[in-house]
């Protein structure tokens, strides 16, 4: 979204359709997993996705802090999005702001979709991401550091969360915007893919776009998601072929 | 115990009634419950509106300043939006700080309203770098019947259309001018009842539904903001279903909030 009064607006588009990092409009920026990357936790991995750096932890299922909380028929996803003071260019007041929080609900809210919460009545699930260095699509990389996290800790689910933004810039519909491209662009629209089914269970949008260049962005968007679920995939193979270990383990 | 025996009976119902095309209140899938707008609610605010959809009132009242411009944009005024859902409401809310709901109607209205551009913010400003004019939208949700974000939005979309500048109370001008209300976005909620989607969502829908998805569009043909909220997925064609219900149902809405 252009904001008001901005200057030195970045060429964000070359005439040969290359992007600002000489991306493809269609190009994932580099995605590295690593599952298990923390001692403490009952699941846990680290994304690092372009110049985003995403730590996510589970603990659980266990008891329900608050106790009002609790549900007699499920377990209850309760999550946690936090930025650090350090992760953006100007420091960010430490604390949950009200954007952390909504990120928080709409998060928690799609893992709630796909772990089958009857399972483990009276309990919490709790899913925390930490964002240690941000540079646009935190949610997507906190969402998918979580999904392997919660494989990790052995939750059952339906399936893998991948995630991915879309957006507008210069005109063209992108896959995986950058800080640049969110700053300048015309529309950034996130969103997170249950393979099996081919359903969504995150999906934002804000900005400008017809209804045909919408439709064009969900097809991007699903093919994109369906790159990171390979990745993803391919972190837990490592994490738990035999004989290999994780770095979390390696250390104790 | 008996008021989760109710909400499963409940839950039940509807979705069975969903499967045969039907819906509690008797309206079709596609159908808004009434809609009204009453511009001018509130005389104390600089422009204000009630809202209704069925039994839903949301008041919305704006508030207009003198202030002073951010450094990095010394050119243009600022805008707030902040929604409260106060315990009046339902018996659902509590006291105490903004649940994350209220949070997230809060953003999603804001949202719109911010992506849409419906404000100019470069016309708020009143001396560059010196004066500007600061508009805060306040809304309050006083009957909570289902389909917040829809109606709150269009309470406030309907204050803005009616507020005016109080530049004589500022010192800042003779006369006081109406705000410019440059587009107007609307936001259309449905949810899931099975394998139906159906639009304003009553309480017991969005209490029993299989996720919510909100679209906000202009009255130029784009969709400016959207979220999924609650537990339950949608496919891409589902999106772009509701994509599609979402103009027409928008077109009528805002007809509706600039009194025409």
């Amino acid at each position: 979204m252009g904001s008001v009064g901005a200057k030195d607006v970045p060429v964000l588009l070359t005439a040969d359709g290359k992007r600002i990092d000489g991306r493809r409009l269609d190009e994932l920026r580099p995605l590295k997993i690593t599952a298990g990357a923390l001692h403490a936790a009952d699941g846990s991995a680290f994304v690092e996705w372009g110049a985003n750096k995403v730590m996510a932890a589970v603990y659980g299922p266990r008891e329900v802090h608050p106790r009002h909380l609790q549900e007699n028929n499920k377990a209850i996803v309760q999550c946690r999005y936090n930025m650090a003071a350090f992760s953006v260019d100007e420091r960010k007041r430490p604390g949950l702001d009200r954007r952390s929080q909504e990120i928080s609900k709409v998060i928690g809210e799609a893992f709630e979709s796909v772990i089958f919460v009857e399972e483990y009545p009276r309990t919490s699930i709790d899913v925390y991401i930490e964002v240690l260095q941000a540079n646009a699509g935190t949610r997507c990389a906190g969402l998918v550091a979580a999904s392997v996290a919660l494989a990790d800790a052995g939750i059952p689910m339906v399936d893998l969360l991948p995630a991915v933004a879309v957006g507008k810039v210069a005109g063209e519909i992108v896959l995986d915007l950058k800080k640049e491209e969110d700053n300048y662009g015309e529309a950034d629209l996130p969103m997170a893919l249950v393979p099996q089914s081919g359903r969504l269970v995150l999906l934002q949008m804000e900005g400008h776009m017809t209804k045909a260049e919408l439709s064009k962005a969900l097809d991007l968007g699903v093919k994109g998601c369906q790159q990171v679920y390979e990745v993803m995939k391919d972190a837990l193979r490592s994490r738990y072929a035999v004989g290999r270990s994780a770095p979390g383990e390696a250390a104790a | 115990m008996s008021d989760e025996v109710t909400a499963e009976i409940l839950t039940t119902h509807l979705l069975e009634l969903a499967r045969a095309g039907k819906r509690l209140d008797g309206r079709g899938a596609d159908e808004y419950r009434p809609i009204h707008v009453e511009p001018g609610f509130v005389a104390s605010a600089d422009g204000s509106a009630l809202a209704t959809i069925g039994n839903t009132k949301v008041v919305s009242g704006v508030k207009l300043e003198i202030g002073k411009p951010y450094p990095d944009t010394p050119n243009a005024g600022t805008l707030t939006t902040n929604a409260e859902l106060v315990p009046l409401s339902s018996p659902t809310f509590e006291p105490g700080p903004p649940h994350p709901r209220a949070i997230e109607v809060s953003r999603v209205v804001d949202r719109a309203i911010r992506a849409a551009e419906t404000i100019d913010l470069k016309k708020l400003c009143v001396t560059p770098g010196e004066k500007n004019w600061t508009c805060f939208v306040d809304i309050h949700v006083i009957d909570h019947s289902g389909n917040l974000i829809d109606t709150a939005l269009l309470a406030a979309l309907t204050a803005l259309s009616h507020t005016v500048t109080p530049a004589k109370r500022f010192g800042v001008g003779e006369v006081d001018t109406p705000l410019v209300v440059e587009h107007f976005p609307v936001e259309c909620t449905f949810v899931r009842l099975g394998e139906t989607i159906v639009v304003d969502p009553s309480f017991d829908e969005e209490r029993a539904g299989q996720g919510r998805i909100t679209v906000a569009t202009d009255e130029v043909g784009n969709v400016v903001a959207m979220q999924k909220g609650l537990i339950g997925a949608f496919s891409p064609d589902d999106v772009r279903d509701v994509v599609d219900r979402a103009f027409r149902h928008g077109d009528r809405m805002r007809a509706i909030a600039r009194g025409n």
